[in-house]
């Protein structure tokens, strides 16, 4: 299905497009360790992850957020935050069931950190509110605070502006770049939205029926005319 | 910044009513105002408040649908009779063996059949849950299908209410910090879950080993209060009626299950002379549930220290739990 070589520089802010089924989700699933690749290697850091159970791929610095929301629906939005965080669980089994102080302690650290991310995307007053009771904009930035709270050094966003209009677009534009550099993280992004991808992508990889077809900077992607064949089809000679 | 109390008022007054509670149904039976009737319904009360609050953490908060819990209370009973009756030991080794053999009990079904899902996993537990009676059924060390009698009425008040309140305050803790937020994750969305660096399948067999302990805990308490144990009291209709007590009280709330299982005793313990009535009754109320209230009776809601806190005007955190 997919024959894909790609390679991401640490801090790097990556593009990947192509048109519909082209296998874009697919990189993403392979990468987090939701499906296994059949053959070839992801290395990440130095280190082999192919094949890794997903949470432990989470657990060396990969945090993703999805096509179609995924949030912890029924619970609050604080939960969903502090339920990324589990991971660095600051205290054991053993403290949890004995409430020694030593939970409240942690619990109170929690807070603190799952409110700073929160805080961060605007949404620290929603902390109460049930998550699928959030608008819809709200609920991708909700999203991506719940991946950044895994504190990833690669950051996988499948579509985060789907379904936003401009104005909420060029907010998730600027979001994105003042993550990249306050967080000091790399970021893989899947868009349809050109402009979003043209105006904040370093580098791009364009896929077309799970094969690269084009590589480069946004200009040069732009006047590439295999790009532009995939997505407008072939011009009839 | 409020200046925090280091005991919170409300958890006084609960420790007080508890007391208070305590201490007037152990001098009620003391003085022989409660008769011997309204002692083996409050017994089968606390069993069954075990039994719901330990199930519903598998069913409710982890979302993994069990349907093979008396096969773990039959686990429990036949341990701890086992210590106390036929090797003679007190009754706290008689719990602790209990507990042990029905949590592994729990590891042992739970890592094979957690990998499934919905109904599958429910048939697979079901199945379980049948295998460890008829297994029961067929070591004659342990009495065969007539079980086992003359077992010494340990299971008194002191014990029965310590073990409950035990129990919930285990639960509730459990499910009140970052582990159980991971339990309720895997109910949410597993995917995400597994995404968010959370084991799911650790936390599933966690909860699943935890349920059945406590229902080895139950299966103890109930040995030792009615003298005799045989398989066939705890087949899969004890477990259906355990599920219906977490689903009345509504899925993934500890004070739903409590509630359903005071409620549930009650009504059982009414129409004890009518039995035909009684699944009628049984019935009727889960379909009038379901119509009216799909969620069960507290749906995902908690009746906690915040909730007797705002009763009493004590200034809680903005509510960012529940």
């Amino acid at each position: 299905m997919l024959d894909f070589n790609f390679h991401l520089e640490d801090g790097e802010l990556l593009g990947l497009i192509g048109p519909n089924g082209a296998g874009k989700t697919t990189v993403f699933n392979l990468i987090t360790g939701v499906y296994k690749p059949d053959e070839g290697n992801i290395i990440f850091s130095g280190r082999d992850i192919t094949g890794l159970a997903p949470y432990t791929i989470c657990q060396q610095g990969i945090a993703r957020t999805f096509q179609n929301i995924r949030l912890f629906k029924d619970i609050s939005v604080l939960d969903n935050v502090r339920i990324a965080l589990h991971k660095d669980a600051p205290y054991g089994l053993l403290k949890t069931l004995l409430r020694t102080p030593g939970f409240f302690q942690g619990e109170i650290e929690i807070n603190k950190k799952a409110r700073e991310y929160l805080q961060i995307f605007n949404l620290e007053d929603k902390a109460g509110e049930i998550a699928s009771s959030l608008p819809y904009g709200e609920q991708r930035r909700l999203e991506i605070a719940r991946a950044l709270a895994t504190k990833p050094t690669l950051l996988i966003l499948d579509e985060p502006a789907a379904g936003m209009n401009p104005n909420e677009t060029r907010e998730l534009m600027d979001l994105i770049r003042w993550i990249r550099k306050d967080f000091g993280l790399s970021i893989l992004l899947i868009e349809h939205d050109m402009s979003l991808v043209m105006g904040v992508c370093e580098r791009i990889y364009v896929l077309d029926y799970g094969q690269v077809i084009a590589e480069g900077l946004p200009e040069e992607i732009r006047r590439n005319k295999r790009v532009i064949e995939a997505y407008l089809g072939e011009e009839v000679g | 910044m409020e200046k925090k109390r280091f005991v919170p008022r409300s958890f006084l007054i609960e420790v007080l009513v508890l007391a208070g509670i305590f201490t007037l149904v152990q001098y009620l039976i003391v003085s022989g105002l409660l008769n011997e009737y309204y002692q083996i319904n409050l017994s089968s009360m606390c069993i069954n408040i075990i039994l719901a609050v330990s199930l519903n953490l598998i069913n409710g908060f982890t979302g993994q649908l069990s349907l093979g819990h008396a096969g773990f209370m039959a686990v429990g009973a036949y341990a701890a009779v086992v210590v106390t009756t036929i090797y003679s030991q007190p009754f706290i080794l008689g719990l602790l063996a209990a507990c042990l053999a029905a949590g592994l009990a729990g590891l042992i079904i739970g890592v094979p059949t957690l990998r499934l899902k919905g109904d599958y996993l429910a048939i697979a537990t079901l199945g379980f849950g049948e295998i460890i009676r008829v297994i029961l059924q067929n070591i004659d060390f342990i009495g065969g299908p007539a079980g086992i009698l003359g077992i010494p009425r340990y299971s008194t008040w002191p014990w029965l209410f310590g073990l409950t309140i035990f129990t919930i305050v285990i639960i509730v803790n459990l499910i009140n910090s970052s582990y159980g937020r991971a339990i309720i994750s895997v109910r949410e969305d597993e995917v995400a879950s597994e995404l968010m660096g959370i084991n799911t399948t650790n936390y599933k067999v966690l909860a699943f080993v935890i349920g059945a302990l406590f229902a080895g805990l139950a299966g103890a308490l109930y040995a030792h209060y009615f003298y005799i144990i045989k398989p066939s009291t705890f087949n899969f209709l004890k477990s259906f009626d355990i599920l219906v007590m977490v689903v009345l009280g509504g899925l993934g709330s500890t004070t739903g299950a409590v509630i359903a299982a005071i409620f549930v005793t009650m009504l059982t313990a009414a129409l004890q002379t009518f039995p035909a009535i009684r699944m009628v009754l049984y019935a009727v109320t889960l379909v009038v549930v379901m119509v009216y209230r799909p969620q069960g009776l507290m749906g995902n809601k908690e009746w906690g220290r915040r909730t007797w806190g705002r009763i009493w005007g004590e200034k809680n955190e903005p509510l960012a739990n529940k």
